[in-house]
């Protein structure tokens, strides 16, 4: 059972193998018995979830049964979820238990998924080490002393040591695709607007997006069926039809054009993992693509304008923690302002605090034009970089991120080193594209290394099409880290 | 030294939307505090905005009523500040890009008209309200209004004094009540006046330094408060004193405007396009719509009733001062074919009656049809205007016709050529010296004679007839 699948464990309750109860009762007790080590969540509420499953063995007894129903799954502490502490990894929000739920976790609860717990992440999703948590740092399942990357670190960490077949996760730089690449799991960033954001607690609004993290390509595209979905909740949200990310999963890669962008793999790529991705092209290769080499001339300046236009957006989206409503207030104050300053100060940690103060400089009025508007001017060049190389391919390669994961506290006190690591997953946002990380091989220290897919606009469905194709191929994704 | 004062007006138009600008939420007034407020106005975390379509619908309205550009594709933007009544930390509003630019308002200073530009109107979200009363040394937070659709229309710094500013906030008052896109309700913050207010040196082409007038919910307080800003800012110039850039607040009950804040304080509002509103694209399908839903609007109907009822400039002016009064003239002036009278009487004793009253145009317990009876009856010289006049009470207090209460009073005028000669000639005979002033040279003395034939005739005969009469039989 540790090891199942979410398909295989769906197919599982379907013919009455096991139960929803069993299953639940499972992971929790993995959870109790691993998380001590792991720290990848924050809220375990085991009955609460042993009710929700044994609901849905009743549904299931009384025919209601969905394909998932039953099945467990674990949610980012950023999506709110009614009854249960949405604390986004913050002091801030520490005692806040939402009282609505968000669009994602309501499409997950129609679908008859159940809850087992609540992942650790970065503080409001700022991070790529999940060493910005206000719970603490979630440790890396293949080894103890690294990160698990960020900021969904908690997600990629349950999924990685067999916790849960599933989780929530989002990406506004990275934050799916890097822990799912640093933990050995498979994650995907859908097009900005494919899932909808409406209860998704906001970092930076026009680059967050919703995504799964699993074990299997196959299994991401089951989740993003029951994930994506117009919602007339978020203004951003796209109005399409439905459709089956699992459709194009069995395509052959015949024909399939593969893009390498050369900046990918410049300068700064360690060997190791620049030897994964080669080999993970080969593997492709042998399956019928052709590699075209292609270029996105202006992936370095992606780094500059994200941390422009991130903390921007970060910088107001996060003013309504003030302590006048909800969450956090300061204990004793003088007036107003003393009030504001005091809960701020003691309700941010150190990196929130740090992205507040460079996105309300950037926004100041004389600095608008230099930084901001500058900034989205770049990231229209970004765009057209892509939109270029689309006409020379159908998905385009790289690595996840320059190295495998490095240790808890290495780049901690260096934020430019750490903002650095993002270099091959922003432009991905700032362009809205869709892209993936799939397990592809090791460094020689044995810590995961994951292949990025990054497909066109919508091209969910063909970016899932050569991971499912890969993992037939290969058996990095179902190796497990010995705990 | 002689001054010259610039004002420009900012008006916040509370749009009569059922919901609020990007919830569904109810926008109706006066609930508990609280209750019209969801997880959207609450700014809970992870909730965003949806544009309600009907603000841009008419948002639309006022521009093309305002002979406006209605910008295609227009931007909301955040404007950042802390303050515990606007939840989210900042007001979703329009910065570049607004919906409405440019444009013009006429209004009438004295008889003149006089057109003043628009810069803009956009749209934008109402902040909640602070309760410092009930409160001890705490502030309440009422949320109900967070939400609440706001058209801001800013004007050209156009206005020359006290009065223009004041008809300029009337006239667009009762222009976004005739478009029915605001309800007008001033006590309840329907309709709010920031003023910019400074003055110059006669002839000096630079602006002064202005100061701005907050929250002004009355006509009465705009203009008092305007006032009292430009003599102080003329006394402080004249006594060699320096007028700074501030916003001051007005109160009523000092009469006084004081210093709320100072430049130095002013806030960098950051402003950036919201993430979570896309561009609001209006096709030129939807103006084309719009257009044709439009009301007949005020300057029309004005040049039309001068045309088709031989009105004054003036009066129509008056009769257009809202779309309720203008369609209760027309309708009196269509059914009588007497525009004149009827202006007159809706201009006249109708609204010096309901303005006594405290009462609307749609309150008015003479209906345009009982009206019309009575026009006719003066038209056709059955009633003197002094009859009209009793005629006209009588109509107020009571749900007859004007033909029944004349027959009921026995009210008619007195036009027997004959009759009248009896009258004159006794009031003649009774008068000896009035007679004899008159012929004297004291043409008084003849209204003295006509108001005995008056009296004698209980207020009935035809006054032009006695005249007449009266003058014949004296000559």
């Amino acid at each position: 059972m540790t090891n199942a699948t979410l398909k295989q464990l769906s197919q599982q309750l379907a013919a009455g193998a096991v139960s929803s109860v069993e299953l639940a009762t499972h992971y929790l007790d993995r959870i109790e018995a691993l998380n001590p080590q792991l720290n990848a969540f924050i809220t375990v509420d085991r009955a609460r979830t042993l009710a929700d499953a044994a609901a849905a063995d009743a549904a299931r007894a009384a025919g209601q049964a969905g394909l998932l129903t039953g099945v467990p799954m674990v949610h980012k502490d950023i999506f709110c979820q009614q009854g249960w502490k949405t604390s986004c990894g913050s002091k801030m929000l520490d005692n806040f238990i939402s009282p609505y739920s968000a669009h994602v976790v309501e499409q997950c609860n129609a679908a008859g998924l159940i809850t087992l717990g609540r992942a650790n992440m970065d503080e409001f999703a700022m991070g790529s080490s999940n060493e910005n948590s206000y719970y603490g740092a979630v440790k890396n399942p293949w080894d103890l002393n690294a990160i698990p990357g960020g900021s969904s670190g908690g997600s990629a960490a349950a999924v990685a040591a067999r916790l849960t077949p599933v989780a929530t996760a989002t990406d506004t730089g990275g934050s799916i695709r890097q822990p799912a690449s640093h933990c050995g799991v498979t994650g995907i960033k859908p097009t900005y607007g494919v899932v909808s954001r409406y209860g998704m607690v906001a970092y930076a609004s026009s680059l967050d997006q919703g995504g799964p993290i699993a074990q299997t390509a196959e299994d991401c595209a089951l989740m993003l069926n029951v994930m994506a979905g117009f919602d007339e909740r978020d203004s951003t949200s796209l109005e399409r039809a439905r459709e089956d990310y699992t459709r194009e999963l069995n395509q052959p890669l015949a024909g399939l054009r593969v893009g390498l962008p050369r900046e990918y793999f410049a300068d700064g790529l360690d060997a190791d993992v620049a030897k994964v991705i080669e080999d993970a092209v080969a593997e492709l290769k042998k399956q019928g693509a052709q590699v075209v080499d292609i270029s996105l001339p202006n992936t370095e300046l992606s780094i500059p304008a994200y941390y422009v236009i991130a903390p921007a957006e970060a910088s107001t989206n996060l003013s309504r923690y003030d302590g006048v409503r909800y969450g956090h207030r300061a204990a004793e104050y003088k007036d107003l302002v003393d009030m504001y300053e005091k809960t701020r100060a003691e309700g941010f940690g150190a990196e929130v605090k740090r992205r507040i103060l460079v996105g309300s400089y950037v926004l100041s009025h004389g600095y608008y034009d230099a930084y901001y508007l500058k900034a989205q001017k770049i990231r229209r060049l970004i765009a057209n970089d892509f939109k270029a190389a689309f006409e020379q391919c159908d998905v385009i390669l790289g690595p996840v991120a320059p190295t495998a994961a490095f240790n808890i506290g290495e780049k901690s006190g260096d934020p430019v080193q750490m903002y650095l690591s993002d270099i091959y997953t922003l432009s991905v946002n700032l362009a809205g594209l869709p892209g993936m990380s799939v397990p592809a091989g090791f460094d020689r220290r044995g810590r995961p290394v994951g292949l990025q897919i990054i497909g066109n606009y919508f091209g969910e469905a063909k970016m899932l099409n050569v991971a499912h194709q890969f993992q037939l191929a290969t058996d990095w994704h179902t190796r497990a880290p010995a705990l | 030294m002689k001054w010259e004062v610039v004002i420009g007006l900012e008006v916040h138009v509370q749009l009569n939307t059922a919901t609020k600008i990007f919830s569904g939420t109810s926008t109706a007034f006066g609930a508990e505090p609280n209750t019209q407020a969801s997880a959207v106005e609450l700014a809970f975390p992870g909730v965003l905005p949806v544009l309600n379509k009907a603000v841009v619908e008419k948002a639309i309205r006022l521009g093309l009523a305002l002979g406006s550009k209605i910008n295609q594709k227009n931007v909301f933007a955040r404007k950042n500040y802390f303050y515990p009544d606007l939840p989210k930390g900042y007001q979703i509003s329009q910065m570049e890009l607004p919906i409405v630019e440019g444009g013009v308002l006429p209004i009438l200073v004295g008889e003149e008209e006089k057109l003043v530009k628009l810069t803009r109107a956009h749209m934008e979200e109402d902040a909640g309200k602070s309760l410092h009363e009930d409160f001890s040394g705490m502030t309440g937070i009422d949320l109900n209004r967070a939400g609440t659709p706001l058209l801001e229309v800013v004007s050209e710094p156009d206005m020359r004094s006290p009065e223009e500013a004041v008809a300029y906030a009337r006239a667009l008052h009762s222009l976004v009540m005739w478009l029915g896109i605001c309800d007008g309700n001033m006590q309840e913050g329907s309709f709010r006046v920031d003023a910019n207010v400074s003055v110059r040196p006669f002839g000096q082409q630079e602006f002064g330094t202005r100061r701005e007038i907050k929250n002004l919910n009355s006509f009465r307080f705009l203009e008092q408060a305007m006032k009292y800003e430009i003599q102080w800012q003329i006394d402080t110039l004249e006594d060699g004193g320096r007028v700074e850039q501030a916003t001051v607040l007005f109160d009523p009950d000092s009469g006084e405007t004081r210093m709320m804040r100072s430049k130095e304080d002013a806030h960098d509002y950051r402003y950036f396009p919201d993430p979570d509103l896309l561009p609001v694209r209006i096709s030129d399908e939807q103006i084309a719509r719009i257009c044709g839903e439009m009301p007949e609007l005020p300057s029309a109907m004005k040049a039309r009733f001068v045309e088709a009822f031989s009105v004054s400039a003036y009066d129509a002016a008056l009769l257009t001062g809202s779309r309720a009064t203008a369609e209760y003239f027309e309708a009196v002036a269509q059914a009588s074919g007497q525009g004149k009278l009827a202006a007159n009487w809706v201009n006249g004793e109708i609204a010096a009656r309901l303005n006594r009253e405290g009462k609307d145009i749609a309150d008015c317990p003479i209906s345009a049809e009982r009206l019309t009876g009575l026009i006719l009856r003066i038209a056709d010289n059955t009633l003197s205007s002094k009859l009209a006049k009793q005629v006209f009470d009588a109509l107020w207090d009571s749900d007859l016709s004007a033909d029944a209460i004349i027959e009921r009073d026995g009210l008619k005028q007195v036009s027997d050529v004959g009759a009248i000669e009896k009258m004159v000639e006794e009031a003649i005979a009774a008068n000896p010296k009035a007679v004899e002033e008159f012929r004297a040279g004291k043409e008084k003395a003849l209204n003295a004679l006509a108001g005995q034939v008056m009296k004698a005739s209980k207020g009935k005969a035809n006054p032009a007839q006695v005249q007449d009469i009266l003058k014949q039989k004296l000559a």
